[in-house]
């Protein structure tokens, strides 16, 4: 366990969380994008439980903070799935560029 | 290098690895498929670091909840086997410099950072994250899972009524007579402000 230093799962984190913003920057279908924002979010989880467990072992925090942003990442993904469903419904396409109507 | 520390490239080259292809994949299907295998490797990852709880959290609300709803909402949405468009060279370029800049300044300041990791054990039960989690004392976590619970009731009504089907714009023969209304009604207005003007 502590042959692995701290540094390199915090790279580890890192490279994904930059992975899902190329994600976000290059995609431009709705779904993808929430595949790329659920990424970025797991790399947060491994942070927080990193640090809980190598920095402050004797408490818990990092993994509450873990477990209610998962909680919130699936309320996030389901509202988000019922917009975009319903946004194909109206326009039959879920590319960003042609709901920009949304914006106001 | 010993045992855990292999085990650990090993996942950690399977979780970047699936992320890059799920994010540069152009068959959506494909991506999905790509970001359940990453989300593995994380709850993976999760088990070497010895928090078996947070990995079987991962594995039954991501693995088997939001991947579920992600693969569904492709079902619906699009057919599966058609590739998406390919994106601008120009920013595929600039997106890529962008991430390159930032995952080089970020790793730098985490390099320069000196990380000096506690020598005690890392002691967690599920009891313990229980009774901390509805504790109302200092460091006790009850508001915080409240404010969870009435938020995941604001999604779920918030998901009903955006589901709800209005009967008129769900049929499609229902909808093109609202459409032609809609555009008689437009003309009548133009009409009206067009006389108003004059």
């Amino acid at each position: 366990m502590s042959s692995v230093p701290m540094s390199h799962i915090l790279f580890v984190s890192t490279a994904l969380f930059f992975i899902g913003m190329y994600g976000l920057f290059t995609r431009r279908n709705m779904i993808t994008m929430l595949m790329a924002i659920e990424l970025i979010l797991n790399s947060v989880n491994i942070n927080f439980v990193v640090f809980n467990k190598y920095l402050y072992p004797d408490k818990l925090d990092g993994i509450f903070f873990v477990i209610f942003i998962i909680t919130i990442a699936a309320a996030e993904a389901a509202v988000a799935i019922a917009i975009i469903i319903n946004l194909y419904r109206s326009h039959r396409s879920i590319d960003v560029e042609n709901a920009t109507e949304m914006k106001y | 290098m010993s045992a855990s520390a292999i085990i650990f490239y090993i996942i950690s080259a399977f979780i970047l690895g699936a992320g890059f292809l799920a994010m540069t994949t152009r068959r959506i299907f494909r991506s999905a498929i790509w970001l359940l295998f990453s989300l593995i490797g994380i709850a993976a990852l999760y088990f070497w670091l010895q928090v078996e709880f947070i990995a079987a959290v991962q594995i039954i609300v991501y693995v088997g909840g939001i991947v579920v709803l992600i693969i569904f909402s492709i079902f619906l949405t699009q057919q599966s086997g058609n590739q998406m468009p390919k994106q601008p060279l120009k920013r595929i370029i600039a997106s890529a410099l962008a991430v390159l800049f930032g995952f080089g300044l970020t790793f730098l300041q985490i390099g320069k950072y000196d990380f000096r990791p506690s020598t005690k054990n890392f002691d967690w039960t599920v009891s313990k994250i229980g009774s901390q989690m509805l504790n109302t004392s200092t460091g006790g976590y009850a508001l915080p899972f409240e404010v969870v619970s009435m938020l995941l009731l604001a999604a779920m009504v918030g998901c009903i009524v955006i589901a709800m089907k209005t009967p008129v714009a769900t049929n499609g023969k229902a909808q093109e007579e609202l459409l032609e209304k809609m555009k008689e009604r437009t003309e009548e207005e133009l009409g009206i402000t067009e006389i108003s003007e004059v």
